[in-house]
């Protein structure tokens, strides 16, 4: 068998406002547009990876969230309607998306073999979280590729930024070797915002760009600082900063996704593709590409 | 009709295990026992409303009610979706829901229904209307638990419910679904070796049942921060359901108290604990944390161009005058829900069918923030301020202090209006008045002056009727 490869990372932001925004058909919300700048970013991002090939998404997403290790979708395929908890406005999507099992199982194993504590989901009636239908939404409308669903640990609620940082490497580590082993070409998503301080009051036009900024200059700063070590390649320093970082600006890199994106892609030391950032009620939100597929046999 | 009241308080566990594993733990089992109890209890106490607030429903956008008058689906826990699945059908109260969020928003909080098929109704919600009104007998209302919250804002969402309850002459049973110590095992465990997660986590669990057995609530909510820091694992800035729960029970420390049932699941500590009204005998305990009443943080933060700090100049810099209690000579009408008097006089006094304002000005109750920003900052520097945002909070102030006399803004019947700058201001101090004053139609006389007292442009003089 070939062997297998992750033809590329994205950090791939999950906000339901801009599915609401695209007016798709699965969901029941009609808006008037917004949230161009990001959606513009999605586009140019698929459009990035539309001459590669590959077999599966695997994306990691805040909202499912376990307190007792990592937990992945078993079942072939999930259909069913989803409401966003905090945005029902915005967001009530029909999906029907399919898993690669197979791929779930085997990272599931070799994180097990590592020692990690994990689950497979095997209930029928479980509803796929609103980030992982966000963001499989944006990065491939079509929906005509399997997933692996990988749940957030919250260990950092438990422990520290430094505990799930180093838990969500050893995972992002065996997430890799098992994509590796399995012979398939494979994306990986982490689905996250970056600053993560939400204005608490919502316009009566939810997609109203006239109200929407950062909530604050900190949260700027913080994100421009990290867009630039994404830019220029330095993604040890993206590790290194994580923990000031996920505190300052409250940022959604605490739910462990960004970390394990680094670290399937073994830290990368080459510049990512920045294809957009924009705010969406106050969140910072990047849309970023490792074209892992330019940088073979480096 | 009379007054409404709440008849009980309880606090439940969240996890689903009382529904769908009771069998599989001894722990377990007792607690689902006390739930059974509990519906008993709320059963013979000719309750007519169930309201539960439910720390597994985080929300942003202020709070957040139920509105769907039946909502169906089927719940699985994110956690412990091998336990199998729950099929929910609720009655809910849309009416009072829709009623609650109205007092929510003239309590200054920001709040909304919702009522969407398939809205996934959260683990604790599922898990303590499905035990404690088995066959939906009750109506019920679910709230969410804002994750930015703090103590004032549980509290007057709080407050706004129980007026509501009283005005509405319901018998009303307030419900917070909850852990006590929320810190799980990390690992998978089997059931017959569930225990509580650490011994410090026990110590704190058990000390806050003892307050509660002995009825003093208030005790509780104010020992919140304490308890999030020692055995909340912090996912939300704070841990609120008692400041809610205690300010339902107008933060009385006398209540009647009874531990159900005190259990862990999967490390948590699960309680079932029932709170009567009938006073205890224990005695009102000291109530320290200040009263509040009205809602003044994080209004219009789309719509405010000046930003926080600038809008905090007033209380942080020391550059306004001294506050004043207001005074209190016959025909007073004074009330927290405007800001202090910056000299020895009342909001407003009342001759005959006549009230007479003090000057109103645009200072925010309790935080005395400038909507629209200060004129100036600490040090004399002008700041760029907006006339019509200051102009409106001047209305909205002289509205409440109407209201606590029992008038209304519909009865201004005269004004005089202040402002420091005629040239830059008459504009938009003009615009928002013919949009509300404008609209009841009092006389108006406009001057410019010089200053005024605090950093602000505008401020009116009103005589109203009752
Ligand atoms: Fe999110």
């Amino acid at each position: 068998m070939a062997k297998g490869e992750i033809v590329a990372g994205c950090l791939a932001p999950h906000p339901p406002h801009i599915v609401y925004a695209e007016n798709p058909s699965q969901n029941e919300p009609v808006a008037e547009g917004g949230w161009e700048q990001l959606r513009w970013g999605y586009e140019r991002l698929r459009e990035s990876l539309k001459d590669v090939d590959y077999d599966a998404i695997v994306v990691l997403s805040p909202h499912w969230q376990t307190y007792i290790g990592t937990h992945f979708l078993g079942l072939d395929n999930f259909q069913s309607l989803s409401v966003d908890p905090i945005f029902p406005n915005l967001f009530r999507y029909h999906y029907d998306l399919n898993i690669d099992v197979e791929l779930a199982k085997q990272i599931h194993d070799k994180a097990h073999d590592a020692g990690l504590t994990v689950k497979m989901m095997t209930n029928p009636d479980f509803r796929v979280d609103y980030g992982t239908i966000t963001t499989g939404h944006m990065f491939r409308p079509e929906w005509d590729k399997p997933l692996v669903v990988i749940s957030s640990n919250r260990s950092r609620d438990y422990y520290s930024v430094e505990v799930m940082q180093e838990m969500m490497i050893e995972l992002g580590k065996v997430t890799r070797e098992a994509i590796l082993e399995s012979g398939k070409k494979v994306v990986v998503l982490a689905s996250n915002s970056l600053s993560h301080r939400h204005f608490t009051t919502e316009s009566k036009i939810p997609e109203d760009m006239s109200k929407e900024h950062i909530t604050s200059h900190a949260m700027h700063l913080w994100d421009m600082r990290m867009i630039d070590y994404m830019k220029s390649g330095q993604c040890q320093r993206l590790i290194d900063e994580m923990p000031e970082f996920t505190e300052q600006a409250i940022a959604e890199t605490d739910g462990g996704a960004f970390t394990w994106l680094l670290s399937t892609l073994e830290v990368p030391d080459y510049p990512a593709i920045l294809h957009g950032y924009g705010t969406i009620i106050g969140t910072g939100n990047a849309i970023v590409e490792w074209p892992v597929y330019q940088h073979k046999g480096e | 009709m009379s007054d409404g009241e709440i008849v009980e308080s309880f606090v439940v566990p969240v996890h689903p295990h009382t529904v769908l594993a009771p069998q599989q733990n001894e722990g377990w089992s007792k607690l689902r026992a006390a739930y059974d109890h509990a519906a008993e209890i709320i059963s013979n106490s000719g309750a007519d409303l169930l309201i539960i607030y439910s720390t597994t429903w985080p929300s942003i956008i202020g709070h957040q009610m139920i509105s769907d008058p039946n909502p169906e689906w089927v719940m699985v826990d994110h956690d412990f979706h091998d336990l199998g699945s729950i099929n929910y059908s609720f009655n809910i109260d849309a009416e009072f829901a829709a009623l609650w969020n109205a007092e929510n928003h003239s309590r200054g909080l920001q709040s909304r229904c919702v009522n969407y098929r398939g809205f996934p109704i959260d683990v604790g919600s599922v898990v303590a209307l499905t035990l404690l009104n088995p066959d939906n007998k009750i109506p019920a209302v679910i709230v969410s638990s804002n994750v930015y919250a703090d103590r004032s804002e549980t509290t007057v969402l709080a407050k706004a419910c129980r007026d509501l309850v009283k005005k509405t002459g319901r018998k009303a049973v307030a419900i917070t679904a909850m852990s006590l110590s929320n810190r799980m095992f990390t690992e998978h465990i089997e059931a017959k070796d569930d225990r509580i997660h650490s011994l410090k986590d026990d110590e704190w669990n058990r000390k806050i049942l003892e307050f509660l057995t002995e009825g003093r609530l208030e005790d509780v909510g104010q020992l919140s921060r304490t308890i999030q820091q020692q055995i909340r694992v912090q996912k939300v800035v704070n841990f609120k359901p008692m400041w809610w729960l205690s300010a339902m029970n107008e933060n009385r420390n006398d209540l009647t108290g009874e531990v159900l049932a005190y259990e862990a699941i999967h490390g948590a500590g699960c309680a079932v604990v029932h709170l009567n009204p009938t006073p205890s005998g224990v005695g009102n305990k000291e109530y320290d944390e200040d009263e509040v009443e009205v809602f003044a943080g994080e209004r219009g933060v789309l719509d405010n161009i000046v930003s926080s700090e600038e809008t905090t100049t007033l209380s942080t810099a020391g550059s306004g005058p001294e506050l004043w209690n207001p005074t209190n000579a016959e025909g007073s009408v004074n009330t927290d829900a405007a800001p202090k008097p910056v000299g020895a006089y009342p909001h407003a006094r009342r001759v005959g069918d006549l009230l007479y304002l003090s000057g109103v000005g645009p200072r925010q109750p309790g935080t005395n923030a400038i909507p629209g920003g200060p004129i100036h900052d600490g040090d004399r520097k002008p700041l760029n301020y907006d006339i019509k945002a200051q102009t409106q909070a001047v209305i909205d102030n002289i509205s409440r202090i109407l209201e606590e006399a029992g008038s209304s803004i519909e009865n201004v019947l005269d004004v005089t209006s202040f402002l420091i700058d005629m040239d830059r201001d008459f504009k938009g101090y003009n615009e928002v008045w013919a949009d509300t004053l404008g609209k009841v139609g009092p006389t108006r006389t406009t001057l410019a002056i010089r200053a005024l007292p605090t950093p602000i442009a505008v401020e009116m003089k009103v005589i109203a009727k009752i």
